[in-house]
């Protein structure tokens, strides 16, 4: 952008043609004019001005937006607590060093740490500071006129006239009804012509800006009020939609219990499908899973089938399909024999991309030992869907069910669920338990097929790997607030571009009685930045007025009214006009 | 599950379709190496006895200028036909320099030119071959080629080139940007057939949404048409400094005289990777709000910091920076410049370096 349209302080002093466009180019759009800091003087409230004009200047906006993105590269190189919790503990235990320094500066939390937050809430402040006296002068602008015509109008980036035998007030009547037709604002002041087109162009820019703040609210509005919770469920099993039955919930600030859609689903079945050869074998092509679900406390029953990209949206929440995994069915008989764990699904979690899994099977009540004391039973569980063949590692070797596999070893004693303090169900806290030993006193292990029961030692009862179920993670979230953040993310897109692709533009035309009587049309072009555009127009609008107003023979030598009139020399005739390699309005625009 | 389902999708994958895709990314590339060849030539065989208008014009007009004040050049609207039309009178900004464009790699002779027309016709070929293989591709996957960085590196060069032609198709003053994007076009090409290369295969289900489309699709578009504004832009840095020089008094090295030279003024270039740079910035903001939909839909969060978002954020600002710094009064010319190419380098780290350094949501399909 030229510095054709600035006025105000400028970095350089106005030249003489800055001076002489004076108010003509004045407004031509609301961008504060730069200051030079120069330090008050004035007291507090003096500081307190100045201060607050620094913030809101252009300079400064252009140093924050600076500052965030600096500030946000931190965030993408170093591990993050709220995305990868366990790379964090990771690197704290490889960097000491550098852990306790991150942990200061908070570089392991960067999008919540004081520092990220306090250089987008000078942005925010800047950009409201900015906004709302753009927008006031905005509205005085339109309310205004566009500013009359400058004396000299050959001084401009674009110009042109001619003589005509009309008379002066026909001619300003003509471009008058002319550039209203074409949608300009004019009206006439003076001997001239004023008119303005391409206000949308501010409008689309104070539309982006506001559309920017619409949409920071809505996400600290999200942040504040959401939810995300998830929760393992079985083939066959049911959720509904309360803070009991979660595995897990984080939820913002200002969130409340009843802030949860009241709804119920069940997972029918869960299916998915792996590439089965070539180099991404194993890559999993679909995942889906057909539920049934009813909407608010009563609600009638539908089915539906989630897919990874195909959330399932029930009033202001989504449920997503995030993981999945197996769950070995076991049948576990005490000594007696007596059935104390009946053909239950244990769900255990992957570990890998082939889905390795481990977890843990907890025999809580009913089980009595050889001696008929009660007792608890834990098994550390390792499950493989296709188990490479004896003598292989113990890994999965594809993700679907080819060649189940689960390995148990086998503790008993006291699991330690009843001291009250919360355990997780897929680990074994083994600080009350003993080991069963095998016939070498070493802890007892086995493996197991589909249909394979293992004896535990010395009577102890019984085992039966029965089969496997599937289970499906679902994610449940609530972001209240992300309509709003949509909606001021497409208007943010249609500001931008009407900012970026609409030039605001001034076109004044002059007409008064020459020397010699004979009517003088100037006509001018003002753009906000030097573009071909400007003068491009304003050959068509001098084209269509010139129909109306056509040209008059020349004076004589010497008589011309506007004798400040550019030298002209290079008339078409000549090389530089008519070179046929390079369109002359082309050419005049790179000047 | 059944095992029958997973063979049925393995042979979904086509793999004679994905050789003749190969075949033809090879053939491409040959004929980008003509191309590149025949560009080289232009340059070389480009007389340098029309070059020299830089000099001329900052060094005897400087005097001329300042008797006369800046220059004027006539223009007539609406060419020669209607010679019933008042004349329009262009005049530049105070201050600005009266520099003309510089007649293009050929220097302006038959010779040259002749070259020139060669390579850019040898670009139009490799371009139509590259643009068969990625659809090749397409085809054998059953589904759009952006799912891994082998098929995001052959699409984006060939978008990158596709933008140049239409570009030149539209009579834009924009040739001399062939021996630079056919350059960097056989760079990525290279890297792409060696390093980032992956058997064609499907995505996986993260993968699977018709944002992905959307959102990839515009996002090579705009790094293809950033890339010509970065182009653009560091060129216009060289040229400056080699304007500013003449100006000075200084005198560039030969080399700078015979290639300089012949390259669009300045202020021409400075205004071409403006107006890409500001043209393509909607879309690039529609681009990272489509992931974020996408990301939505796909993750159960619209926006995660995962280090492709973050990157493409961080682009975001950095060409909204360049914006404010062209609206600002001190930040124009060689500040916003450099600012323009930053923005760029955020970008192409987006590309190359988060996908390779940084693991994330983003790095799955096989590089
Ligand atoms: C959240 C941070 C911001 C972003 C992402 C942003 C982005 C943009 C973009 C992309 C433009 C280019 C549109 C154009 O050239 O017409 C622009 C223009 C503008 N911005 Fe911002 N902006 C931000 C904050 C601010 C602030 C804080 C101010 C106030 C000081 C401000 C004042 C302006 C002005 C005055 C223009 C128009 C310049 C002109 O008319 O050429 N912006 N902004």
């Amino acid at each position: 952008m030229s510095t054709t349209a600035k006025t105000g302080p400028d970095k350089t002093p106005p030249t003489g043609d800055e001076r002489e466009l004076g108010a003509a180019g004045a407004q031509l759009s609301t961008a504060p004019a730069d200051e030079a800091p120069h330090l008050p003087s004035l007291g507090v409230l003096g500081w307190a001005r100045w201060f607050w004009r620094q913030l809101t200047s252009m300079r400064v906006a252009l140093l924050l937006l600076l500052l965030l993105s600096l500030g946000a590269i931190p965030g993408s190189l170093i591990p993050q607590e709220g995305i990868d919790a366990t790379k964090v503990e990771d690197f704290r235990t490889r960097h000491d060093v550098l852990a306790p320094l991150y942990d200061k500066l908070g570089l392991f939390h960067v999008y919540s740490s004081v520092w990220f937050s306090a250089i987008y809430i000078l942005l925010f402040i800047s950009l409201i500071g900015c906004i709302i006296p753009r927008t006031w002068q905005f509205v005085g602008q339109l309310r205004g006129r566009p500013p009359g015509a400058p004396r000299r109008l050959t001084r401009l980036p674009a110009y042109t006239t001619w003589r005509t035998e009309a008379a002066p007030e026909q001619v300003r009547e003509a471009a008058l009804a002319l550039l209203n037709k074409r949608r300009f604002r004019a009206h006439l002041a003076g001997d001239a012509v004023a008119a303005e087109k391409g206000y949308l162009r501010e409008v689309g820019n104070l539309a982006f800006h506001i559309a920017l703040i619409v949409m920071l609210i809505a996400f600290a509005w999200g942040q504040l009020f959401k939810y995300e919770g998830n929760k393992l469920v079985l083939e066959g099993d049911g959720f509904s939609n309360t803070l009991t039955q979660y595995d897990d919930f984080k939820s913002g600030n200002l969130f409340t219990q009843d802030d949860l859609d009241p709804f119920s689903f069940t997972l029918k079945d869960f299916h998915g499908t792996y590439e089965a050869t070539g180099p991404n074998r194993g890559t999993p092509r679909v995942y889906e899973a057909k539920v049934t679900y009813s909407e608010g406390a009563y609600g009638k029953e539908k089915a539906t089938t989630i897919k990874v990209n195909e959330p399932l949206e029930i009033d202001g929440s989504k449920v997503y399909l995030v993981s999945h995994g197996y769950a070995p069915v076991v049948t576990v008989r005490d000594a007696q024999g007596k059935v104390v764990m009946d053909r239950e699904a244990v769900a255990l979690l992957p570990l890998d991309a082939n889905v390795t899994s481990s977890g843990a099977i907890k025999v809580m009540d009913g089980y009595r030992n050889a001696k008929g004391e009660k007792e608890q039973l834990g098994f550390n569980a390792f499950f493989l869907p296709t188990y490479g063949g004896k003598g292989s590692a113990m890994y999965s070797t594809f993700p679907a069910l080819l060649n189940p596999m689960l390995a148990l070893s086998a503790y008993h004693g006291d699991l330690g669920v009843d001291a009250g303090i919360p355990q997780s169900v897929y680990q074994l806290d083994r600080t009350n338990m003993k080991e069963f030993k095998d016939s070498d006193g070493e802890l007892f292990k086995k493996q197991l097929r589909v249909g394979q029961t293992m004896t535990l030692p010395n009577g102890a009862g019984s085992v039966t790997f029965d089969g496997v179920q599937e289970w499906a993670g679902f994610q449940v979230t609530q972001q209240p607030g992300s309509v709003w953040a949509l909606g001021g993310a497409v208007v943010a897109i249609f500001g931008l571009a009407g900012s970026l692709f609409i030039q605001r533009r001034r076109v004044w035309v002059r007409a008064v009685p020459g020397a010699d009587g004979v009517t003088v049309v100037e006509m001018a072009g003002l753009g906000r930045s030097e573009s071909a555009k400007v003068p491009e127009e304003l050959g068509d609008l001098a084209e269509a007025l010139y129909a109306r107003a056509p040209g008059a023979p020349d004076p004589e030598p010497g008589s011309d009214p506007a004798s400040d009139r550019p030298d002209t020399s290079d008339s078409p005739g000549s090389p530089a006009g008519s070179d046929p390699a390079a369109p002359s309005a082309e050419r005049a625009e790179k000047k | 599950m059944t095992l029958a389902a997973v063979t049925e999708l393995a042979a979904a994958t086509n793999e004679h379709l994905a050789n003749i895709s190969n075949t033809l990314i090879y053939s491409a590339m040959a004929v980008y190496t003509l191309a590149f060849f025949a560009y080289i030539a232009e340059w070389i065989l480009g007389s340098r006895s029309k070059v020299g208008r830089t000099a001329a014009a900052l060094t005897a007009g400087a005097e001329a200028r300042a008797r006369t004040g800046p220059a004027v050049t006539v223009q007539k609207a609406g060419g020669t036909a209607v010679l019933e039309r008042p004349r329009v009178v262009v005049r530049s900004a105070a201050g600005a320099r009266d520099v003309p464009d510089g007649p293009g790699a050929h220097g302006g002779t038959e010779k040259g030119d002749l070259y020139g027309r060669i390579a850019i016709s040898l670009t139009v070929l490799a371009f139509l071959i590259e643009f068969g293989g990625v659809l090749a591709r397409a085809l054998s996957v059953g589904r759009a080629p952006w799912g891994n960085m082998y098929e995001f590196s052959i699409t984006f060069s060939t978008v990158a080139v596709g933008v140049y032609l239409v570009l030149l198709l539209l009579k834009k003053n924009i040739r001399w940007l062939g021996l630079p994007l056919v350059t960097t076009v056989l760079l990525d090409l290279g890297l792409a057939v060696t390093v980032l290369y992956t058997a064609s295969d499907q995505l996986v289900p993260a993968l699977h949404s018709y944002w992905l489309y959307i959102h990839v699709s515009t996002a090579i578009f705009c790094g293809a048409v950033f890339y010509v504004g970065a182009v653009a832009t560091l060129l216009y840095l060289f040229k400056d400094s080699y304007e500013n020089k003449l100006a000075s008094g200084g005198t560039p090295g030969r080399f700078a005289n015979s290639v300089l030279d012949r390259l669009p003024a300045a202020a021409s270039l400075d205004k071409f990777s403006y107006r890409v740079n500001a043209a393509v910035f909607p879309l690039w903001t529609f681009t990272i709000i489509a992931g974020a939909i996408w990301a939505g839909d796909a993750w159960g969060r619209y926006w995660g910091w995962d280090p492709k978002e973050t990157w493409s954020f961080i682009t975001w600002v950095a060409y909204a920076c360049y914006l404010h710094a062209r609206a600002t009064a001190g930040w124009k010319g060689r500040k916003a410049a450099y600012l323009a190419l930053i923005a760029f380098a955020c970008w192409l780290f987006n590309y190359y370096g988060v996908n390779i350094f940084v693991s994330g949501k983003h790095s799955y399909a096989g590089v």
